[in-house]
Protein backbone atom coordinates (compact mmCIF):
# COMPACT_ATOMS: atom_id res chain seq x y z
CA UNK A 1 0.00 0.00 0.00
CA UNK A 2 1.66 3.41 -1.40
CA UNK A 3 0.83 6.66 0.88
CA UNK A 4 -0.97 9.39 -1.48
CA UNK A 5 0.07 12.87 -1.17
CA UNK A 6 -2.52 13.51 0.70
CA UNK A 7 -2.50 10.73 2.95
CA UNK A 8 1.08 11.39 3.59
CA UNK A 9 -0.22 14.92 4.80
CA UNK A 10 -3.24 13.68 6.39
CA UNK A 11 -1.04 11.26 9.08
CA UNK A 12 1.83 13.08 9.24
CA UNK A 13 1.42 14.24 12.66
CA UNK A 14 1.47 9.96 13.59
CA UNK A 15 4.64 8.91 10.71
CA UNK A 16 6.42 11.34 12.50
CA UNK A 17 6.05 9.48 15.79
CA UNK A 18 9.48 6.88 16.47
CA UNK A 19 6.62 4.67 17.25
CA UNK A 20 4.42 4.80 14.43
CA UNK A 21 6.05 5.61 11.06
CA UNK A 22 5.42 4.72 7.84
CA UNK A 23 4.41 0.68 9.04
CA UNK A 24 2.82 1.93 12.26
CA UNK A 25 0.10 4.17 10.11
CA UNK A 26 -0.32 0.99 7.69
CA UNK A 27 -1.08 -1.08 10.32
CA UNK A 28 -3.84 1.14 11.18
CA UNK A 29 -4.72 1.41 8.04
CA UNK A 30 -5.28 -2.65 7.57
CA UNK A 31 -6.60 -2.56 11.20
CA UNK A 32 -10.22 -3.72 11.64
CA UNK A 33 -12.05 -2.24 14.92
CA UNK A 34 -15.61 -3.20 16.07
CA UNK A 35 -17.37 -0.93 18.56
CA UNK A 36 -20.40 -2.03 20.14
CA UNK A 37 -22.54 1.13 20.99
CA UNK A 38 -22.56 4.13 19.81
CA UNK A 39 -23.34 6.47 22.92
CA UNK A 40 -21.18 8.24 25.18
CA UNK A 41 -17.98 6.12 25.08
CA UNK A 42 -18.52 4.74 21.36
CA UNK A 43 -18.97 8.32 19.64
CA UNK A 44 -15.43 9.64 20.91
CA UNK A 45 -13.67 6.14 20.07
CA UNK A 46 -15.22 6.39 16.67
CA UNK A 47 -14.28 9.57 15.62
CA UNK A 48 -10.83 9.24 17.13
CA UNK A 49 -10.34 6.01 15.10
CA UNK A 50 -11.77 7.03 11.99
CA UNK A 51 -9.62 10.22 12.67
CA UNK A 52 -6.70 8.02 12.69
CA UNK A 53 -6.89 6.46 9.63
CA UNK A 54 -8.32 2.82 11.30
CA UNK A 55 -9.40 1.22 8.05
CA UNK A 56 -12.36 -0.71 8.86
CA UNK A 57 -14.64 0.24 11.73
CA UNK A 58 -17.72 -1.85 12.76
CA UNK A 59 -20.35 0.01 15.18
CA UNK A 60 -23.47 -2.09 16.40
CA UNK A 61 -26.37 -0.07 18.02
CA UNK A 62 -29.49 -0.57 17.75
CA UNK A 63 -30.94 2.32 18.99
CA UNK A 64 -31.85 5.98 17.10
CA UNK A 65 -30.72 8.84 18.41
CA UNK A 66 -32.52 11.00 21.00
CA UNK A 67 -32.28 14.33 21.95
CA UNK A 68 -31.24 13.26 25.25
CA UNK A 69 -28.30 11.96 23.82
CA UNK A 70 -26.73 14.84 23.17
CA UNK A 71 -25.51 16.15 26.18
CA UNK A 72 -22.63 13.20 25.41
CA UNK A 73 -22.89 11.33 22.46
CA UNK A 74 -20.72 13.90 20.38
CA UNK A 75 -21.08 11.73 17.06
CA UNK A 76 -24.78 12.91 16.84
CA UNK A 77 -26.22 16.00 15.80
CA UNK A 78 -29.27 17.84 16.52
CA UNK A 79 -30.53 17.48 13.33
CA UNK A 80 -29.82 13.35 13.52
CA UNK A 81 -32.54 13.27 16.27
CA UNK A 82 -34.99 10.81 15.34
CA UNK A 83 -32.05 8.95 12.81
CA UNK A 84 -30.37 4.99 13.66
CA UNK A 85 -27.32 5.81 15.49
CA UNK A 86 -25.01 3.85 13.42
CA UNK A 87 -25.94 5.60 10.30
CA UNK A 88 -25.66 8.58 11.85
CA UNK A 89 -21.99 7.64 13.57
CA UNK A 90 -21.24 6.67 10.26
CA UNK A 91 -21.86 10.07 8.58
CA UNK A 92 -19.85 11.87 10.78
CA UNK A 93 -16.95 9.39 10.76
CA UNK A 94 -16.76 9.50 7.11
CA UNK A 95 -17.38 12.93 6.81
CA UNK A 96 -13.96 13.38 8.79
CA UNK A 97 -12.17 10.65 7.00
CA UNK A 98 -13.48 9.10 4.00
CA UNK A 99 -10.81 6.38 3.80
CA UNK A 100 -12.55 5.07 6.55
CA UNK A 101 -15.04 1.78 5.79
CA UNK A 102 -17.70 1.83 8.29
CA UNK A 103 -19.72 -0.93 8.68
CA UNK A 104 -23.31 -1.01 10.49
CA UNK A 105 -25.10 -2.94 12.45
CA UNK A 106 -28.31 -2.19 13.60
CA UNK A 107 -29.10 -4.57 16.37
CA UNK A 108 -28.74 -5.60 19.30
CA UNK A 109 -26.01 -7.62 20.53
CA UNK A 110 -27.24 -10.85 22.31
CA UNK A 111 -25.70 -14.37 22.35
CA UNK A 112 -27.39 -15.02 19.20
CA UNK A 113 -25.57 -12.50 17.05
CA UNK A 114 -22.68 -11.74 18.72
CA UNK A 115 -20.13 -14.49 17.09
CA UNK A 116 -21.67 -13.58 13.99
CA UNK A 117 -20.69 -10.06 13.95
CA UNK A 118 -16.76 -10.52 15.77
CA UNK A 119 -16.54 -13.07 12.50
CA UNK A 120 -18.21 -10.86 9.97
CA UNK A 121 -14.67 -9.14 9.36
CA UNK A 122 -12.49 -10.60 11.78
CA UNK A 123 -12.46 -7.38 13.98
CA UNK A 124 -8.33 -7.22 15.65
CA UNK A 125 -9.63 -5.13 18.69
CA UNK A 126 -13.44 -4.64 20.12
CA UNK A 127 -14.59 -1.61 21.94
CA UNK A 128 -17.32 -2.28 24.59
CA UNK A 129 -19.37 0.76 24.79
CA UNK A 130 -22.06 -0.07 26.08
CA UNK A 131 -23.52 0.63 29.82
CA UNK A 132 -25.65 -2.38 30.87
CA UNK A 133 -23.58 -5.38 32.48
CA UNK A 134 -25.46 -8.08 31.13
CA UNK A 135 -23.78 -7.42 27.39
CA UNK A 136 -20.78 -6.34 29.39
CA UNK A 137 -20.50 -9.77 30.52
CA UNK A 138 -21.48 -11.39 27.20
CA UNK A 139 -19.11 -9.35 25.14
CA UNK A 140 -16.66 -10.57 27.84
CA UNK A 141 -17.59 -13.57 27.33
CA UNK A 142 -17.43 -14.23 23.73
CA UNK A 143 -13.98 -12.20 23.01
CA UNK A 144 -12.67 -14.86 25.72
CA UNK A 145 -14.08 -17.89 23.42
CA UNK A 146 -13.36 -16.27 20.42
CA UNK A 147 -9.71 -14.97 21.30
CA UNK A 148 -10.44 -11.56 20.75
CA UNK A 149 -8.72 -8.68 22.68
CA UNK A 150 -10.61 -5.92 23.91
CA UNK A 151 -11.51 -3.00 25.96
CA UNK A 152 -14.16 -3.04 29.02
CA UNK A 153 -15.44 1.00 29.92
CA UNK A 154 -17.98 2.18 32.09
CA UNK A 155 -19.28 5.56 33.13
CA UNK A 156 -21.65 6.56 35.84
CA UNK A 157 -22.04 10.14 37.50
CA UNK A 158 -18.64 11.27 37.85
CA UNK A 159 -16.98 7.93 37.58
CA UNK A 160 -15.20 5.64 34.96
CA UNK A 161 -12.98 2.75 34.84
CA UNK A 162 -11.53 0.92 32.08
CA UNK A 163 -9.30 -2.58 31.37
CA UNK A 164 -8.12 -4.57 28.72
CA UNK A 165 -8.35 -7.87 28.26
CA UNK A 166 -5.76 -9.73 26.07
CA UNK A 167 -5.73 -13.28 24.91
CA UNK A 168 -2.92 -15.44 27.40
CA UNK A 169 -1.92 -12.07 28.99
CA UNK A 170 -4.01 -11.03 31.87
CA UNK A 171 -7.53 -11.50 33.50
CA UNK A 172 -10.82 -10.84 31.94
CA UNK A 173 -13.72 -8.81 32.94
CA UNK A 174 -15.26 -11.66 34.35
CA UNK A 175 -12.20 -13.08 36.44
CA UNK A 176 -12.73 -9.64 38.17
CA UNK A 177 -16.37 -8.64 38.38
CA UNK A 178 -17.40 -12.75 38.41
CA UNK A 179 -20.89 -12.10 37.16
CA UNK A 180 -23.65 -9.37 36.80
CA UNK A 181 -25.40 -7.79 39.50
CA UNK A 182 -29.05 -8.63 40.01
CA UNK A 183 -31.77 -6.58 36.93
CA UNK A 184 -31.78 -3.01 38.92
CA UNK A 185 -29.47 -3.73 41.63
CA UNK A 186 -27.00 -1.29 40.35
CA UNK A 187 -28.37 1.94 38.48
CA UNK A 188 -27.33 2.44 34.73
CA UNK A 189 -26.32 6.03 34.06
CA UNK A 190 -29.82 6.77 32.44
CA UNK A 191 -31.40 6.40 36.08
CA UNK A 192 -28.63 7.62 37.62
CA UNK A 193 -27.09 10.06 35.36
CA UNK A 194 -23.16 11.06 34.14
CA UNK A 195 -21.42 13.79 33.48
CA UNK A 196 -21.34 14.36 29.70
CA UNK A 197 -17.51 14.46 29.45
CA UNK A 198 -16.61 11.26 31.15
CA UNK A 199 -17.34 9.46 27.94
CA UNK A 200 -14.81 11.67 26.04
CA UNK A 201 -12.11 10.49 28.87
CA UNK A 202 -12.99 6.94 28.85
CA UNK A 203 -14.16 6.56 25.35
CA UNK A 204 -10.83 7.86 23.86
CA UNK A 205 -9.14 5.93 26.04
CA UNK A 206 -10.38 2.84 24.50
CA UNK A 207 -9.38 4.46 21.55
CA UNK A 208 -5.65 4.58 22.55
CA UNK A 209 -5.91 1.08 23.59
CA UNK A 210 -7.29 0.03 20.00
CA UNK A 211 -4.52 1.97 18.29
CA UNK A 212 -2.14 0.83 20.46
CA UNK A 213 -3.15 -3.04 20.34
CA UNK A 214 -2.68 -2.09 16.30
CA UNK A 215 0.78 -0.64 16.42
CA UNK A 216 1.77 -3.89 18.77
CA UNK A 217 3.11 -1.86 21.14
CA UNK A 218 3.56 -2.84 24.92
CA UNK A 219 2.06 -0.81 27.82
CA UNK A 220 -1.79 -1.33 27.23
CA UNK A 221 -3.98 -1.51 30.54
CA UNK A 222 -4.09 -5.54 30.23
CA UNK A 223 -3.41 -6.68 33.86
CA UNK A 224 -4.78 -3.31 35.35
CA UNK A 225 -8.17 -1.68 36.05
CA UNK A 226 -7.93 2.15 35.42
CA UNK A 227 -10.17 3.97 37.67
CA UNK A 228 -11.30 7.94 36.63
CA UNK A 229 -12.64 9.97 39.79
CA UNK A 230 -13.93 13.59 37.89
CA UNK A 231 -14.93 14.87 41.72
CA UNK A 232 -11.39 14.63 42.89
CA UNK A 233 -9.40 14.19 39.43
CA UNK A 234 -8.27 11.26 40.51
CA UNK A 235 -6.66 8.82 38.01
CA UNK A 236 -5.62 4.84 39.74
CA UNK A 237 -4.28 2.30 37.82
CA UNK A 238 -4.83 -0.64 39.91
CA UNK A 239 -2.79 -3.80 39.25
CA UNK A 240 -5.10 -7.29 38.54
CA UNK A 241 -4.36 -10.75 38.79
CA UNK A 242 -6.12 -13.47 36.77
CA UNK A 243 -8.51 -15.48 38.72
CA UNK A 244 -7.26 -19.41 38.76
CA UNK A 245 -10.75 -20.56 38.68
CA UNK A 246 -12.38 -17.80 36.54
CA UNK A 247 -15.41 -19.68 34.76
CA UNK A 248 -14.65 -18.92 31.23
CA UNK A 249 -11.02 -17.88 31.11
CA UNK A 250 -10.00 -20.48 33.66
CA UNK A 251 -8.31 -24.06 32.89
CA UNK A 252 -11.90 -25.37 33.14
CA UNK A 253 -14.09 -23.36 32.33
CA UNK A 254 -17.57 -23.76 33.42
CA UNK A 255 -19.35 -21.39 30.90
CA UNK A 256 -18.57 -22.59 27.24
CA UNK A 257 -21.65 -21.08 25.86
CA UNK A 258 -22.92 -17.32 25.64
CA UNK A 259 -25.15 -16.09 27.94
CA UNK A 260 -28.11 -13.66 27.76
CA UNK A 261 -28.55 -12.40 31.36
CA UNK A 262 -32.04 -10.42 32.20
CA UNK A 263 -31.94 -6.95 31.51
CA UNK A 264 -32.87 -4.58 34.16
CA UNK A 265 -36.75 -4.03 32.95
CA UNK A 266 -36.33 -0.06 32.27
CA UNK A 267 -32.91 -1.09 30.35
CA UNK A 268 -34.71 -3.10 27.91
CA UNK A 269 -35.48 0.08 25.17
CA UNK A 270 -32.62 2.00 25.28
CA UNK A 271 -29.70 -0.65 26.46
CA UNK A 272 -26.78 0.85 24.98
CA UNK A 273 -27.68 4.59 25.46
CA UNK A 274 -24.43 5.37 27.46
CA UNK B 1 26.14 15.62 -7.62
CA UNK B 2 29.52 16.54 -6.46
CA UNK B 3 30.86 16.78 -2.56
CA UNK B 4 29.38 13.20 -2.49
CA UNK B 5 31.78 12.58 0.98
CA UNK B 6 30.30 8.86 1.33
CA UNK B 7 31.39 6.50 -1.23
CA UNK B 8 28.66 4.47 -1.58
CA UNK B 9 26.09 4.38 -3.92
CA UNK B 10 23.11 6.39 -3.83
CA UNK B 11 20.10 4.07 -4.09
CA UNK B 12 17.46 6.27 -4.13
CA UNK B 13 16.90 10.06 -4.22
CA UNK B 14 13.75 11.89 -2.81
CA UNK B 15 12.87 15.65 -3.17
CA UNK B 16 11.15 17.38 -0.60
CA UNK B 17 11.46 21.08 -1.62
CA UNK B 18 7.91 21.37 -2.52
CA UNK B 19 6.47 20.22 0.70
CA UNK B 20 6.66 22.06 4.22
CA UNK B 21 7.27 21.17 7.46
CA UNK B 22 6.66 18.46 9.12
CA UNK B 23 6.02 16.60 5.02
CA UNK B 24 8.83 17.63 4.77
CA UNK B 25 10.07 14.26 7.33
CA UNK B 26 7.60 12.50 6.72
CA UNK B 27 8.66 11.78 2.65
CA UNK B 28 11.70 11.47 3.66
CA UNK B 29 10.59 8.34 6.36
CA UNK B 30 8.49 7.36 3.48
CA UNK B 31 11.84 7.08 1.17
CA UNK B 32 13.99 5.64 3.92
CA UNK B 33 11.44 3.04 4.49
CA UNK B 34 11.92 1.56 1.21
CA UNK B 35 15.22 0.60 1.76
CA UNK B 36 17.71 -1.54 3.78
CA UNK B 37 19.65 -0.57 6.88
CA UNK B 38 23.53 1.30 5.10
CA UNK B 39 22.16 2.15 1.73
CA UNK B 40 21.99 5.76 0.69
CA UNK B 41 19.09 7.89 0.39
CA UNK B 42 20.01 11.56 -1.15
CA UNK B 43 17.20 14.44 -0.13
CA UNK B 44 16.94 17.50 -1.76
CA UNK B 45 15.75 20.01 0.01
CA UNK B 46 15.18 24.18 0.67
CA UNK B 47 17.48 25.97 3.16
CA UNK B 48 15.90 27.54 6.57
CA UNK B 49 13.35 25.63 8.61
CA UNK B 50 13.87 21.87 6.31
CA UNK B 51 17.73 22.43 6.56
CA UNK B 52 17.52 23.01 10.59
CA UNK B 53 15.27 20.24 11.41
CA UNK B 54 15.66 17.23 8.28
CA UNK B 55 18.72 16.30 9.76
CA UNK B 56 18.59 16.70 13.04
CA UNK B 57 14.88 14.11 12.71
CA UNK B 58 17.17 11.94 11.12
CA UNK B 59 19.46 11.32 13.49
CA UNK B 60 17.01 11.29 16.33
CA UNK B 61 16.26 8.37 14.55
CA UNK B 62 19.02 6.54 14.44
CA UNK B 63 20.33 7.67 10.42
CA UNK B 64 24.03 9.24 9.61
CA UNK B 65 23.86 12.24 7.58
CA UNK B 66 27.06 11.92 5.78
CA UNK B 67 27.50 14.71 4.05
CA UNK B 68 25.61 18.24 2.95
CA UNK B 69 26.21 20.22 -0.18
CA UNK B 70 24.40 23.52 -1.21
CA UNK B 71 23.28 23.49 -5.29
CA UNK B 72 22.88 26.99 -7.25
CA UNK B 73 19.84 27.26 -6.87
CA UNK B 74 19.68 27.21 -3.18
CA UNK B 75 18.47 24.27 -2.39
CA UNK B 76 20.57 21.68 -0.59
CA UNK B 77 21.77 18.00 -0.55
CA UNK B 78 22.08 15.45 2.14
CA UNK B 79 23.28 11.95 1.88
CA UNK B 80 21.80 9.94 4.32
CA UNK B 81 23.05 6.65 5.68
CA UNK B 82 19.79 4.19 6.90
CA UNK B 83 21.11 3.37 10.22
CA UNK B 84 24.08 4.53 9.80
CA UNK B 85 23.82 5.47 13.62
CA UNK B 86 22.25 2.19 15.35
ZN1 LIG C 1 -11.40 -14.67 33.41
Amino acid sequence: MAFTNEQLERYSRHIILKEVGVKGQKHIMEGRVLIIGAGGLGAPAAMYLAAAGVGTIGIADADAVDLSNLQRQIIHASSDVGKPKVQSARETMNAMNPDAQVVTYREWINAANITDIINDKNYDFIIDGTDNFPVKFLINDACVMLKKPFSHAGIIRFQGQLLTYIPGKGPCYRCVFHNPPPPDAVPTCRQAGVLGVMGGVIGTLQATEALKFLLGMEGLLNGYLLTYNALTMDFRKVKLAPAHSCQVCGPEPSITTLIDYEQAVCDLREYHNN
Amino acid sequence: MSGQADARQTSARVDITDVVCPVTFVKTKVALEELEDGEVLEVRLNGGEPIQNVPRSLKDEGHKVTNVSQLDDGTFLLTVVKGGLL
